[in-house]
């Protein structure tokens, strides 16, 4: 079973986190990607480039719109995503809130429809 | 077939088809075809049981019938549809012989079931509506009532909820014993609603269902034995000590009997002396959390001669306490009905009044009847008619109507 994890964070907290703090997380990141790794869960991951470099399509009725942003302005942003291979939701879980960025924002667990 | 295998038939329906569906939901891994397996297993017992030749082990029989039926329907499925095809040879594979049936793993089911449908996944009503549902069988109408909500709308809440339970592969387990603390808040907030089911029906000519209480106070036994956390304690002492008024809370015509006019000789005593160790045990873990408070309150219940005698001021102290942790407009009823026997009834109405004033517990009947009460005890004879009409009209069960029709009548004739 597949499940994609998306990372929200605040973008703020990583705009006043000072150097070594920002490498110490991203360290964070590193091992955490090593063990999924090494577990058999990860199927690939990113890092997203922060939302102000967003752009939303919309195609109504053969008309394109194009905006500047994200599809919904929230507290938290998407900040990237792990898609895992995991035996179950409790599985996809425990893989989750593993993930660093489950301690400062959220990660929502999303399970792939297979075909 | 002889009418006393209908019967019999009845009583294995009652006593042993959740344990049944339990089981067939962990063989065939789906909630919807385990119902529908369940349903022709006893439709086959229907058929084929004879009187002389019910089997010696119902369940077990019910089970490996379920599962046979629910592989042939795939099979008649998989000649139209290849995936089907692919999930019965899948199932026949997984599942095992009638000899594993029998085993501890029957035992875990129900629990395992309980877990599942109470998983942090479900939102918090789905989980309650769930277990309602298909741990404890509750029709649909029962539990839209006991959630004051409609019927289509739980029908949907339960169907959303099997639908994450398969889409996002919520699996089939007991979790593990890190996950369990969290986990069981959940599940003992399920178990003391079906408690409240069964100890004061939502609906029917009966005022209470004993056999959902004792499957509640089932359910609480196995979750202390699983994890004798001081609130799962604390649940089961409330469960046995509420219950244990049981046979005092109904006159021989079915009608109710209020705690101060209760023949305490009824009372079972093993059950209260059980009751009041667990409360103990469960107090013994500070700070205390709100169902042993709620169990410490019906302790002092359990240890009085009679109401009269009942220490009220130590019930209202722990009232105060309970709302503090756990704020709740009918726990706020329950004090003010205690005050009102600690100070007397116009201290109770003040409050009761400051609650239907807050347009909470509006369309409660027992908020109403709770205030006809205290404006009987006043002398107030016409607002108390009133307010006893207006919980005539919210009360839904029939031995409620009759109190207050009766308390009603005795008004009346005061004039």
């Amino acid at each position: 079973m597949k499940y994609l994890c998306l990372i929200y964070d605040n973008e703020k907290t990583f705009a006043t986190m000072g150097k070594a703090e920002m490498d110490a997380f991203m360290g964070e990141y590193g091992a955490f990607t090593e063990s999924t790794k090494k577990s058999g869960h990860y199927l690939g991951g990113h890092q997203l480039q922060p939302v102000h470099t967003a752009t939303t399509i919309r195609s109504r009725g053969g008309k394109v719109s194009t905006t500047d942003g994200p599809f919904a302005e929230t507290k938290e942003q998407l900040g990237g995503f792990y898609l895992i291979e995991a035996r179950d939701l409790n599985d996809a879980i425990q893989v989750a809130q593993r993930i660093p960025s489950a301690r400062t924002g959220s990660i929502e667990v999303r399970p792939i429809v297979e075909r | 077939m002889s009418g006393d295998v209908r019967e019999r038939i009845d009583d294995i329906y009652r006593s042993d088809s959740r344990r049944v569906l339990a089981t067939l939901i962990r063989l065939l891994g789906d909630f919807d075809r385990a119902e529908e397996a369940m349903h022709d297993a006893f439709a086959a017992a229907l058929e084929t049981w004879q009187a002389n030749e019910i089997p010696d082990n119902p369940r077990a029989w019910l089970v490996s019938t379920g599962r046979f039926k629910a592989i042939d329907r795939l099979r008649r499925a998989a000649r139209f549809d290849a995936a089907a095809d692919e999930i019965a040879k899948q199932t026949d594979a997984s599942v095992p012989h009638d000899a594993d049936v029998e085993t501890d793993e029957l035992a875990d089911d129900r629990l395992r079931l309980i877990f599942t449908c109470c998983h942090p996944a479900l939102s918090p009503d789905a989980r309650i509506a769930l277990t309602l549902r298909e741990v404890c069988g509750l029709q649909t109408e029962e539990i839209a009532r006991a959630f004051l909500t409609g019927a289509p709308t739980l029908a949907q809440r339960i169907v959303r909820a099997k639908t994450k339970i398969r889409d996002a592969k919520i699996p089939y387990q007991v979790p593990s014993r890190e996950e369990l603390p969290d986990r069981l808040a959940t599940v003992l907030h399920v178990v003391y609603l079906v408690f409240n089911e069964g100890y004061s029906a939502s609906a029917g000519d009966a005022v209470t269902r004993a056999d959902l209480s004792a499957e509640a106070i089932r359910l609480g036994r196995l979750v202390v034995e699983l994890l004798p956390d001081p609130e799962a304690i604390g649940l089961l002492a409330l469960m046995l000590l509420h219950d244990a008024r049981r046979a005092a809370r109904t006159s021989a015509d079915g009608d109710i009997v209020l705690l101060d006019e209760q023949d305490r000789s009824l009372w079972d005593r093993a059950q209260i002396a059980e009751g009041l160790a667990l409360v103990e045990r469960a107090l013994s873990s500070r700070p205390a959390r709100a169902y042993a408070l709620q169990a410490a309150i019906a302790a002092v219940h359990a240890e009085a001669v009679d109401a009269r005698s009942t220490d009220w001021r130590q019930i209202v102290g722990l009232y105060d306490v309970l709302t503090r942790i756990e704020p709740s407009a009918v726990v706020e009823l329950n004090r003010a009905a205690a005050v009102a026997m600690a100070e007397g009834p116009e201290a109770g109405l003040a409050l009761i009044d400051a609650l239907l004033g807050r347009r909470e517990l509006t369309d409660y009947h027992l908020a109403h009847s709770a205030r006809a009460d205290l404006l009987r005890r006043l002398g107030r004879t016409a607002d108390a008619l009133a307010a006893y009409s207006r919980a005539l009209a919210l009360a839904t069960q029939e031995p409620e109507w009759r109190f207050i029709r009766r308390r009603m009548t005795e008004l009346e004739s005061r004039g």
